[in-house]
């Protein structure tokens, strides 16, 4: 699958909450999009990524 | 033909030169400026030409004031910015110098949410005053707009934004700024406009804190309705504080991104 724009193997497939925690990225701060959808957070734990699957994933960081 | 002379239409013969009008309608201006731009000499107008003219230093009449506020704007901008409702989240760095852009353009409606007071340390980089100290920051800056814009409507709302009232405070708006501090927030904001609304589009900013390259701040488009301002990684923590120069160059990113919306170039 593509992350960001590079490309990632895995093995099978993985949830959206198990991407962002290998990345060691907070759920709670972050837009993430599949294929061109906004994926919502309620569904992080059950949506589940395949090696086809071009991710977005924006992480904000704090400042305004 | 039919020229615009300080915004009103008006027919004159075919060929007629840019002084000859000025001595008709305004014989003492010493600003002529002729569809957006200052002009210092005579010239043929052509038809549908847009003239201002102005004399300095003179405080024009209320009913002729917006045409002469408007007649550095390319043509055709104040029309389409007249009828455009944007919300700002946030009224801090960010949301502060956005709701002063926006007013100067004449965006004909903006809703404005914050839920802080002005305090000293937001002087460093906000649009407040000294004066301001401990007023809500969505009174400090709608009076603040009524001296800058009064031919717009200035709607404020002193809450948090949640669940509860995310629907309410946006359900008119074409655009919608993120202009919060909080990570959490912004995410939560972009994630919820995107969700309950088909058509609005988002304007976000995430990176604006430190000093660093002016050139690393961007403005990206994500999927149809998200721009995403800034450099992505600067976060306001310690040793990388906020302040004013980065902080309002992403403001105006984010501010341009909104005019170019409503004018419709979708790009970046």
């Amino acid at each position: 699958m593509i992350v960001n724009g590079i490309e990632r193997k895995i093995e099978k497939p993985v949830s959206i909450a198990n991407l962002l925690a290998l990345e060691n990225i907070d759920p709670d701060k972050v837009v993430v999009e599949v294929g061109g959808t906004i994926i919502g957070k309620e569904v992080f734990d059950s949506h589940l990524l395949n090696h086809k699957d071009n991710i977005e994933i924006i992480a904000f960081v704090g400042g305004g | 033909m039919i020229v615009f002379v300080n915004e009103r239409e008006v027919a004159v013969e075919t060929g007629v030169s840019l002084y000859w009008i000025r001595g008709v309608y305004k014989m003492d201006a010493d600003i002529c400026i002729v569809n957006g731009f200052m002009v210092n000499k005579n010239k043929t107008l052509n038809s549908n030409d847009r003239i201002t003219f102005i004399k300095r230093g003179e405080i024009p009449k209320e009913e002729e004031l917006e045409a002469l506020m408007i007649s550095r704007h390319t043509p055709g901008v104040h029309d389409k910015v007249k009828k455009a409702c944007v919300g700002i989240a946030g009224l801090g760095g960010l949301g502060s110098n956005i709701a002063i852009h926006l007013a100067r353009l004449g965006v004909g409606k903006l809703i404005l949410i914050d839920f802080d007071v002005v305090e000293p340390s937001n002087l460093n980089r906000q649009q407040y005053f000294i004066r301001d100290i401990g007023q809500f920051k969505t009174d400090a800056i709608k009076k603040q707009l009524k001296e800058i814009n009064p031919f717009i409507q200035v709607e404020t709302h002193n809450v948090y934004i949640d669940e509860d009232n995310i629907e309410i405070l946006f359900k008119e708006t074409d655009i919608v700024v993120e202009a919060f501090d909080n990570p959490v927030c912004k995410a939560y904001l972009v994630n919820k406009v995107l969700a309950e609304f088909n058509e609005t589009y988002i304007v976000a900013a995430s990176g604006v804190a430190g000093y660093g390259s002016n050139n690393t701040i961007q403005t990206k488009r994500i999927g149809g309705r998200l721009y995403l301002i800034g450099d992505g990684i600067s976060e306001a923590k310690e040793n990388c504080g906020l302040m004013a120069p980065r902080t309002a160059l992403a403001a105006a990113h984010q501010s341009n991104t909104v005019l170019r919306i409503i004018l419709g170039e979708l790009t970046v």
